[in-house]
Formats: structure tokens, sequence, C-alpha cells
């Protein structure tokens, strides 16, 4: 208990993650409505790309740009943050999506909630 | 990478493993443009044979060589993004281009009859991108890339799902998108923490580094996230719950597809993570995923039969049963044997033939009566007889009779399970295999000995779907009779995984 309490200051960022992955996944179970569950996936997205924009960090590093006479310099890992580019632009999709079909559902059954969902589920 | 010197021929064969991810990924968005029905399924239709045809080439260079490794942007690994085609790859992207070539062909007359017309460009749009992440996702050797193909077959295959005619279809779909993201993202978090212990995405990079690294806590979270992930899409129990829906509301065409392909795609992601990245040492020996995977395989197996053999509706009969027959695949992955692996990927290619088979007989059946309620299905052995004798192959191939490829499928799994003197989980093979009988016997004898219902029409189906499916079941009985080159392909791929990363 007392290793997790010195611990957890200095890895702040890692509860962060862990937080908002716990949050994103409670929402996404808990709430009822469709437009929460899509904001409660998107928060279970974030974390993840969190967690990667997190460890690209070096202490002391700076902007991954080669100059001439820098060859001292400590650079931040630029990969994590290149892969998120395109895992920000998954996401976008994915709600973009997700956004679309809550639409063509609300069209159909007049209503985001599911237990009336499921209701007219249950009559055809 | 192509010298000025090089013919066309050269370059083309040189550029194979990533031709067939970037050509249906280019007639994608051509299609849209097209914005004509017919054009853009003649096009999706010639891209999807091509893609066979180089998924045939492939298999055959990889056959002589042992693998193909192909540096996009000729930038080498593990820097630069890896394409990498070994006999497992070869063998699922053979399925995954071939299933897709020959449910193309098909699907204008049953397309027709469930999607609006002003909508079928759109559908073979998606298709494409479909077929392009699924391929994708099959020949990457970078395990991010593995996750962006991963998405882009899920997103277009949620909207594929959503076009089918019932409103059902928009739930359904988006339940499995819920899913799907969940496991795609929780995938993405696995590969993450891989990369924080060993500083690479490559896959092969990544199995020799974790072999220093060893099993710390970090890799015990990675490979938790990454199994629950790729089991999502696998759709094992107790996180197979968007299937069954999702597989009843989609176009009957799409169903045919994504049944034979999707799954069997997440299995090889699953396969491959444990076998090559983790090292069934890691993997079994000090997480004993095995003790996981063999219980879920086993309750997959008996529960999806269960279901089946109570359901009245005949899609969502079919799609418990693949519930069912993905346990049987997973067992063949947990088994840690060459004999169990490989009874694993032969059913993977059987599976794929016979209920995208059945699938289409389905699709048939909905065209002429409008249903797939199992009283549309009375008496039609007399209205539809090459219809219901396809169904009767497919059944007795899904059953495991002998002389049809599901009798092999489940001979290697008796026999790896008998290796292992695992006596209770052969009991469940011929259990299960039994329950099959009683689901599938349901819907023969309705179509052979009830008198037809008087709500529903029914007349042979069109020549168009009918040959497409008695492809495929003709391909069940050939497989199950002259088994040497699937099972002799799957033992190849199967030892290619078992053996210590390189």
């Amino acid at each position: 208990m007392i290793e997790l309490l010195e611990q957890g200051p200095g890895l702040y960022n890692y509860w962060m993650v862990v937080v908002l992955m716990m949050l994103g996944l409670y929402v996404l179970m808990a709430e009822r409505n469709l437009v929460k569950k899509v904001i409660g996936l998107n928060i279970f997205q974030v974390s993840v790309i969190m967690l990667y924009i997190t460890m690209g960090k070096v202490t002391g590093g700076t902007a991954p740009i080669y100059v001439e006479g820098s060859e001292d310099a400590i650079y931040s890992n630029p990969v994590p943050h290149v892969l998120m580019l395109t895992a920000i632009v998954v996401g976008v999709a994915t709600v973009a999506l997700a956004l679309a079909l809550v639409v063509r559902i609300h069209e159909e059954f007049g209503t985001l909630e599911e237990d009336e969902i499921q209701a007219a589920e249950g009559h055809g | 990478m192509s010298e000025p010197s090089m013919g066309f021929t050269e370059v083309v064969i040189e550029n194979l493993p990533i031709l067939q991810v970037i050509l249906p990924l280019m007639a994608a968005p051509v299609c849209v443009l097209l914005r004509s029905g017919r054009a853009s399924w003649a096009l999706a239709t010639a891209v999807a044979w091509v893609n066979c045809a180089i998924s045939w080439a492939l298999l055959q260079i990889v056959l002589r060589d042992g693998f193909l490794s192909y540096a996009v942007g000729d930038w080498p690994a593990p820097w630069g993004i890896e394409l990498r085609i070994e006999p497992v790859n070869a063998l699922v992207l053979l399925i995954v281009s071939g299933i897709a070539a020959v449910v193309i062909t098909a699907c204008p007359r049953s397309l027709d009859s469930e999607v609006p017309a002003g909508r079928h460009y759109l559908f073979h749009a998606a298709f494409l991108l479909c077929i392009t992440g699924l391929l994708g996702m099959a020949s990457a050797g970078d395990a991010f890339n593995v996750f962006v193909f991963l998405e882009i077959s899920s997103l277009s295959s949620y909207s594929l799902i959503a076009l089918g005619r019932h409103r059902r279809a928009l739930t359904s779909s988006f339940r499995y998108l819920i899913l799907g993201t969940l496991g795609g993202t929780s995938i993405l978090f696995g590969v993450g923490l891989l990369y924080m212990s060993t500083g690479t995405l490559n896959l092969v990079d990544l199995g020799q580094r974790l072999q220093d690294v060893g099993p710390t806590r970090t890799v015990m979270v990675a490979m938790a996230a990454i199994v629950v992930g790729s089991t999502l899409k696998l759709a094992l129990l107790p996180l197979g719950a968007w299937l069954p829906n999702a597989y009843t509301f989609a176009p009957s065409t799409v169903t045919a597809f994504l049944a034979a392909t999707a799954t069997k795609v997440a299995f090889y992601v699953l396969a491959r993570f444990i076998y090559r990245v983790f090292s069934p040492a890691i993997a079994f020996e000090t997480f004993h995923l095995d003790a996981v995977l063999l219980p879920l395989a086993l309750a997959s197996m008996v529960l999806g039969a269960v279901l089946a053999v109570f359901e009245k509706d005949v899609k969502r009969l079919l799609a418990y049963s693949s519930l069912s027959q993905i346990g049987y695949m997973t067992l063949g992955l947990s088994l840690v044997s060459v004999t169990g692996l490989a009874g694993g990927l032969v059913h993977l290619f059987n599976h794929a033939l016979m209920k995208s088979g059945l699938f289409m007989v389905v699709a048939c059946v909905v065209l002429r009566t409008g249903s797939s309620r199992i009283e549309a299905f009375h008496g039609l052995g007399r209205r539809m007889p090459f219809t219901m004798a396809a169904f009767v192959v497919g059944g007795l191939s899904l059953i495991g009779v002998p002389l049809t490829v599901g009798f092999i499928s489940k001979w290697f799994l008796v026999k790896g399970a008998l290796e292992q003197e695992l006596w209770p989980v052969a009991a469940v093979i011929l259990g299960s295999s039994i329950l099959a009988v009683i689901y599938i016997w349901k819907v023969v004898e309705v179509g052979y000995f009830k008198e037809p219902h008087p709500d529903f029409e029914a007349r042979e189906a069109p020549l168009s779907l009918l040959i497409p499916t008695w492809l495929l079941l003709a391909g069940a009985v050939y497989f199950g009779i002259f088994a040497e080159p699937t099972t002799g392909l799957a033992t190849l791929a199967a030892q290619s995984l078992m053996e210590a990363a390189p």
C-alpha cells in the first residue's frame, strides 16, 4: 500500500489512463442511452491514445527534428505520436458511423433509450 | 524498388503482397464514383477474382520459399512496415479472397430483393473495403497495422450489416459496433503495452525481443488485452453475444461472406499473437492460457449447438451453429500440439466452405419465399429440390459425416485431444456433433416430410445463385474426399506456428 502511494504521484499519467479507461467502460455498460454509450466508447478510446502519448515522452527530450550540431540532443519518441494520429482517425470514423446508426435507429424506433428499443424489438 | 530494366510482369510479381490490399482499396472509391449498381458490381467482381488469383500465386510462392517478406515503401523491417506471408497467412488469404469472389459473383439477385437499388453501389464499396481490411489484417507483419486493418474491416462490416432490410439490422449493427470497437481498442491497448516493453511493433521482432523480456506483468496484461480483443472479434463465448443478431439481420449474402471470413481472420490474429509473438512457452506454460481457452471453447461448442436446436429461424440457427464451430477452432488452438492446431486451421478452411454454402442456401430461400423462418422451409424438398439438396450436403458436412470436410476437421481434433489423453474433450466433440445432427435434421425433416406452408410461395432459385452455392458445397465434398492438399497445408501452417521464433 505504501509502495503504491509512493509510486502513485510519480505515475499519475498511467493512473489517468486507467481511470479514463474504467470510466469509459462503465459509461458504456451502465448507460441505457445510445448517445451516452457512444460517448463512453470515445472516452475508452481516448484513454488508450493517452497511454501511447505518455510512452513517447522522454524526460528532458525535445521535438525530434535533426539540425546541424544537435547530435547530443535528447529526443522524444515520435513513433507513438504518429501511431495515434492514425488511431484518432479511426476513432473519429467509428464515432461518425456510430452516430449515423444512432440517427437511423431514432428514425426507425423513435427513441434512443435501450429499454424502449428492446421493447419495440420484441414486437417485431 | 523496380529497376527500369524490369518488365511489367516482374514488377507485378514483386509487389503481389501489397497489390491484393491496394486493389480493393482503390476500387472502393471508384465504386462510389460510378454510382451504378451494375457497373460497381462488375468492378467489385473483377477485383475479387483478381485477388483470388493473387492469393493463389502467393500460396505457391510461400510453398516454394517458406515465407515471403515485403517491405512497404522499400523501408526494411523492423523499421518500416512489413507484409509477411507465411503458410498460415497464405491459407487465410486464400479463404478470404476465394469466398469473397464466389459470394460477390452470386450477390446481385439476392441483393435486388433485400437492399434498395439506390444503395447497391455503396454496398459494393463497403464490401471491397471489408475485403481490404481482412486481407490486410491477414498479411500485415506489424502489430499496429493489424489494428488499423481490423478497424477498416470492422467499420465496413458494421455498415454492411446495417443494410439489412429489417430495422433490427440497425440495432444489431450498433451493438456489434460497440463490442467490436471495444475489442479493437483492447487490442490497441495490448499492442501499446508490448511496444513499451520491447520498443518494436514488427511481429517477428516482437516475438524475439519478448523472449529476452520474459513473462513480466506488463506482458501478461498485454496478452490479456489482446486475447480479449481478438476473442471479441472471433465471437468466442462469453464475448460472442453480438454474432447471432448481426448474422440474422444482415443481408443474406453479407452473412455468407462474414460468417466465412471475419471470424476466421480474428482466429488467425489470435493464433498468430499467441504462438508467434508471446510464444507457447510464455502463453501456455507461464500464464496457463489454455486453462482459460479450453473451457470456453468447450462451452461454446455445446451452448451454440443447444441454442441452435431450439431455434425457429434457420438463419439464426446457422449463426448459433457458427458459435459452436468457433468453439471447435479455438479448441484446436488450445490443445497446443501440431495435430490440434492443424485441426483448428483445417476447420478454418472447411467451415468457411460449408457455412458460406449453407448461408447461400438461406439466401436462395429468402429470395424465393421472403423469409428464413423454419415454416418457409416446409416442403422445399419438392419445390426447390436443388437448393434443399445443397442444404443436406452442407448439413452433413457440419455434422461431420465421412466423405465431407467436417469429418476431416473433427478427425484431427479428436486425434489431437486423444494424443494428450483428454478423453472428456473428445467426448464433448462427439456430443456436440450429435447436437448438430438434431438441428440439421430439424430443417431437413420439414423440408422433405412436411406439406408446403400456405403463407410461402416458392420455386427453384435462379442459377446465378445456385451455381455459386453448389460450387462452395462441392468444395466441401471434394476436400472431404481428397483432403491431402488442405490437411497438408494446415499441418505445414501449424508447424510453422509452433516452431520457436527464428
